[in-house]
């Protein structure tokens, strides 16, 4: 086979790659940042190698793993790419397929987020995997990562377990020059073999189950492929270095920068869980003192049984919240070694800019109309771009996936329960909606919770790169609406309106908040294109202008919180930045005197 | 030129992820080995993103403060925020009107590159004026203007309206004055 030039790979697209080029059948995933770009990849790779997969982006993380797993069960190799909160979602067949094993190598990739950068918790997904009781491998660049792939099939195969690979944000979304390796055929075919005392296990066999596990996994913490790497053979010290992921990678930099590279033994640790038991007693025997370096909790430490010589995040040396920027490790490995470095330069204190809905972004228009509406009204609002509707004091809580619409019914009940009745106004996007807005729509039916959900269709899954959803599927997939989705779970009150025409979606929104007040859960579709959705033709549309006439009143630039529109301290007026403005024209409706027009020249 | 890091940073939807890649790529083409970082997510939409590129030799994606050799501010506001990643000698090339930055230690070079791509009618090209800009200044960056036009023209071959509209943003850059 013609040997490949090395590719600039992005750390997602190298995982992609390697599940191609180690014979992965099937693929699916729910985007989340930092791993959306995983199943993406598998799709290009998929279509440039002209294999034969099944990848799909499945409605949530659980449906997600079950597909996968049960492609393993058939003796395929698989795989499964979620973020770290997915894997929330997705932990109960976890759990489950620990105990009954797989046929096929079976990776479940659970993308942290340390920092957090784009994440509600900066949890451990290592944790997790203690938790299930299966192997993790923890990468510290793409290179790694598309070598770790390849291990985590073997790995996988060999003791028949379902084996996690976890990168951190910092190798998902590194690039690196990657040397595609030729693709593995296999050849296989799909070959389930029943075996009902395994694969529907019942208690009593799950018993006799666990202890195989247990034994399994004292056959990996001996696993020589997986086993802890001694990077630099010549140093020699009473202390050592122990590290995994990204925090390995910046540690080897910051040693060679301080010429520690050759005094102090360093181990990268490939496979924090189990972790090697030949290591942990030799590290422990040989070395007086150990740093363990790892994000975001202290899972190599916690298993480094020995509190006098381990310095980590239990022992307090390294921050236990937080990503472990290189500038920190270089402190605590300085600390470590009694070597002494340069103040680290500080950022400024404050500054920077938040993020905030697209100019013309639909959204926007539909918070106004909400705030318009009730304006002393709950709004419970969910995970997605809509987030940022908090700018326009348009959404008072965000917990996890679907929870807008629980939460909502929630609201409604502690208020009706204690004799005071509150407008409540959830806000869902449409593919949200469709992971886990369904199963609390049912019960809010159900249970005659009273309440407005404003679900919040622009046709795509926007924040995360602007992948498919139920609604609208890839080519050959069979679209399911969401308004009939919504009737099918008994809402009697379910309208479609464009929040870009302001007055006439507040009329529709009023609608639904006096049928919520007497009747019923009362659902509206605001349905209206992402505008940075690359599948959509861009619109042409006429940019805005503000006349002489323009008060000053900010209601624009503070309540619509419109990017494109600009206050200008010198003159008190409000201009538009026509570099961004896409002629949404929302903003003609929500200026009190009417002081916005469209622009007649063009730039 | 044996490493070199920088940093880019501006705001979302700027193509900051384009021109770091473009970087990347054209190191690439050199021979080098780079690990670059980017901004994905929730700072895309309008925030501050920032990118850090590393030619040559390293195992982290991250650059330290104090170690940059170069900081390519899209917006003005970026370069206050970002100018303590820069060591002693490292430099900036920034997008901004004339006058809008104060910068007494560091060399700064500037382009009011708003002004230009809306007269030009291609405001998506800020980003490649501004790299433009960056080579002008001879001997900074690892590259020349030459391999950087190859490393346009392979990425943007099949693509002939955004190629020509690329290549006349970057040379627009090149040509600035200061």
């Amino acid at each position: 086979m013609d040997r490949i030039d090395p590719l600039l790979m992005q750390g997602n697209e190298a995982i992609a790659r390697a599940l191609i080029e180690n014979g992965c059948v099937v693929a699916t995933s729910y985007p989340g940042t930092p791993a959306s770009e995983i199943l993406s990849g598998v799709m290009s790779w998929q279509k440039a190698e002209g294999v034969a997969m099944h990848v799909e982006w499945a409605i949530n993380e659980k449906v997600a793993l079950e597909i996968a797993y049960a492609g393993s069960q058939s003796g395929l190799r698989t795989a499964v790419a979620m973020k770290q909160v997915g894997l929330n979602v997705a932990s109960d067949p976890l759990m489950s397929a620990v105990y009954l094993g797989v046929t096929g190598g079976f990776i479940v990739i659970s993308a942290d987020d340390p920092g957090p950068h784009s994440s509600q918790t900066e949890q451990d997904s290592r944790l997790l995997a203690m938790l299930a009781k299966i192997p993790v491998l923890d990468p510290d660049s793409p290179g790694q990562a598309q070598e770790l792939v390849a291990l985590a099939f073997e790995l996988s195969e060999e003791f028949q377990v379902p084996v996690m690979l976890r990168p951190t944000t910092r190798v998902c979304h590194a690039c690196q020059d990657i040397q595609p390796a030729p693709v593995k055929k296999l050849g296989r075919t799909a070959d389930f073999r029943k075996n009902p005392s395994r694969w529907a296990a019942t208690p009593n066999f799950r018993y006799r189950l666990h202890l195989e596990l247990n034994e399994k996994l004292a056959r990996m913490a001996a696993y020589g492929p997986t086993a802890p790497r001694r990077l630099n053979p010549g140093a020699r010290a009473n202390k050592a270095i122990v590290a995994s992921g990204a925090a390995a990678g910046h540690a080897r930099e910051i040693m060679k920068n301080l010429g520690l590279w050759d005094n102090i033994p360093f181990f990268q640790v490939i496979q924090p869980y189990p972790l090697h038991s030949e290591f942990t007693t030799e590290i422990l025997r040989d070395f007086d003192e150990i740093l363990v370096l790892e994000e975001t909790t202290g899972v190599i430490e916690m298993q480094l049984r020995d509190r006098d010589k381990v310095r980590g995040k239990l022992s307090g040396a390294v921050p236990e919240a937080g990503e472990l920027l290189p500038e920190l490790i270089e402190g605590i490995i300085a600390g470590f070694a009694g070597v002494t470095v340069p103040a680290v330069p500080q950022p400024p204190t404050g500054g920077g800019r938040r993020p905030t809905l697209c100019p013309g972004c639909p959204h926007r228009a539909s918070f106004y109309a909400i705030k318009k509406t009730a304006p002393k009204g709950i709004y419970p609002s969910d995970i997605g771009c809509y987030t940022l509707g908090a700018n326009l004091g348009g959404v008072d809580t965000v917990l996890c996936m679907g929870a807008s619409v629980s939460q909502a019914a929630g609201f409604h009940h502690a208020y009706r329960v204690t004799g005071e009745e509150r407008d409540v106004v959830a806000t869902i996007g449409d593919s949200t909606f469709f992971h886990s807005g369904i199963p609390p729509l049912i019960d809010a039916v159900t249970q005659r919770s009273r309440f407005v959900l404003v679900i919040l269709d622009n046709a795509t899954t926007a924040m995360t790169g602007n992948q498919p959803t139920p609604a609208v599927p890839l080519a050959g997939g069979v679209p399911v609406e969401i308004s009939s989705v919504v009737e099918g779970c008994g809402v009697r009150f379910c309208k479609t309106g464009d929040p870009l025409d302001l007055p006439g979606f507040t009329r529709l929104v009023k609608e639904a908040v006096e049928f919520a007040r007497k009747d019923s859960v009362a659902v509206v579709i605001a349905k209206s294109p992402c505008l940075v959705d690359r599948n959509r033709p861009k619109l042409q549309r006429d940019q805005v202008e503000i006349d002489v006439t323009c008060t000053g009143c900010k209601v624009c630039t503070s309540q619509f919180e419109c990017p494109a529109l600009v206050f200008d301290e010198a003159t008190k007026k409000v201009t538009t930045d026509l570099l961004i403005c896409s002629g949404c024209g929302v903003c003609m409706d929500v200026c009190p005197s009417r002081s916005i027009k469209p622009r007649e020249e063009k730039p | 030129m044996n490493n070199q890091q920088l940093i880019i940073s501006g705001v979302g939807g700027q193509g900051i992820l384009f021109i770091t890649r473009l970087l990347a790529e054209t190191a690439m083409a050199k021979g080098f080995h780079v690990l670059t970082s980017e901004t994905h997510g929730m700072a895309q939409r309008g925030g501050i993103v920032i990118s850090h590129l590393k030619v040559g030799d390293f195992s982290s994606p991250l650059v330290r403060p104090g170690q940059a050799d170069g900081l390519l501010a899209l917006k003005p506001e970026t370069v206050p925020l970002h100018r303590h990643f820069l060591k002693q000698e490292g430099w900036i090339v920034a997008n901004a009107p004339p006058l809008a930055i104060v910068e007494v230690a560091h060399p700064l070079s500037i382009m009011d590159a708003d002004s230009l791509a809306l007269t030009m009618g291609n405001p998506q090209s800020v980003n490649l004026m501004v790299l433009g800009r960056a080579i002008a200044e001879s001997g900074r960056l690892f590259c020349t203007a030459a391999e950087v036009e190859e490393a346009i023209q392979r990425k943007l071959e099949m693509k002939k309206g955004p190629l020509d509209g690329a290549m006349a943003a970057f040379r627009a850059g090149l040509g600035a004055t200061p």
